[in-house]
């Protein structure tokens, strides 16, 4: 087992583990502080993949904008979620099954793919994957099209969160 | 090198778990913070793809920073929601959000 594995590993177990406290704690600022250490642990998995420029947009992107925005909605709406009452719904083990069936088809699946111990080639040298990815974002021949229709997607979701939320009195 | 199931299995697991929190949470705040969990977990499998594929090809990454811009419109839009809900009807139970049932 190398040193990677090792990593991998803590990682993993890093991240299911605060993933788990996201979906079980009771109080949702904790849930919301668990989600900021599940996506640092995503982020820890890009950077494993040579994503370096993933990993730095989920830190600022996720962490920054998005795990903020959630603690701001929980500490607009706290109230009566706090203390008392369950936090699931009665049919709780329904939607438990269904995530242990899901993950078992998954990994049913993925066993039957011959792909699946496929190892990383060694990235060629001077391989710039950021300028690749920028060249390709903005290129006619890359993906200039979803890229630009993924702007529009969200100035228009920011614009009508705005109108929705916005307090007419 | 870790070999490419080790990071599916991971992105299986987390989904798993998000889709676990979507389904069985009250709060819906919490659900949101499941599908997070969930979206995130498909962005594992796109950089693993990536990686483990042919690297001179952007596509992995590419979709991975769209949903990365999927997922901040639907946070926004998501949270709106929930915070208009929860001015006018003062709860954010998804249970008791049923204006729309007939």
């Amino acid at each position: 087992m190398t040193g990677q594995q090792i990593i991998f590993l803590a990682v993993a177990l890093f991240t299911l583990g605060s993933g788990f406290m996201v979906v079980t704690t009771r109080n949702l600022i904790h849930a919301a502080l668990w989600l900021i250490s599940t996506l640092f642990g995503v982020a820890v998995v890009f950077a494993i993949l040579n994503a370096g420029f993933l990993a730095v947009v989920q830190v600022v992107v996720y962490i920054g904008a998005i795990a903020i925005l959630f603690i701001f909605a929980v500490m607009l709406t706290r109230k009566d979620m706090r203390d008392q009452g369950p936090q699931t719904n009665q049919n709780w083990w329904v939607g438990a099954l269904i995530a242990v069936l899901v993950f078992g088809g998954l990994v049913f699946l993925l066993q039957g793919w011959n792909g699946l111990s496929r190892t990383a080639a060694d990235i060629p040298s001077g391989f710039d994957a950021v300028a690749e990815l920028g060249t390709a974002l903005v290129s006619p021949a890359g993906y200039v099209l979803p890229f630009e229709v993924a702007s529009v997607l969200l100035v228009a979701a920011l614009v009508g969160a705005v109108y929705v939320a916005f307090n007419r009195k | 090198m870790v070999p490419l199931s080790w990071f599916l299995f991971l992105a299986a697991a987390l989904f798993s778990i998000g889709l676990f929190g979507v389904l069985s949470r009250r709060n819906a705040v919490a659900i949101l913070l499941g599908i997070e969990l969930m979206l995130n977990s498909v962005n594992i499998n796109l950089a693993a793809f990536w990686r483990y594929g042919n690297v001179l090809h952007m596509e992995g990454q590419v979709f991975a920073v769209i949903v990365f811009a999927v997922a901040a419109a639907e946070v926004a839009v998501g949270l709106a929601l929930v915070i208009s809900v929860y001015r006018k009807r003062n709860t954010v139970i998804a249970d008791d959000i049923d204006m729309m049932k007939w």
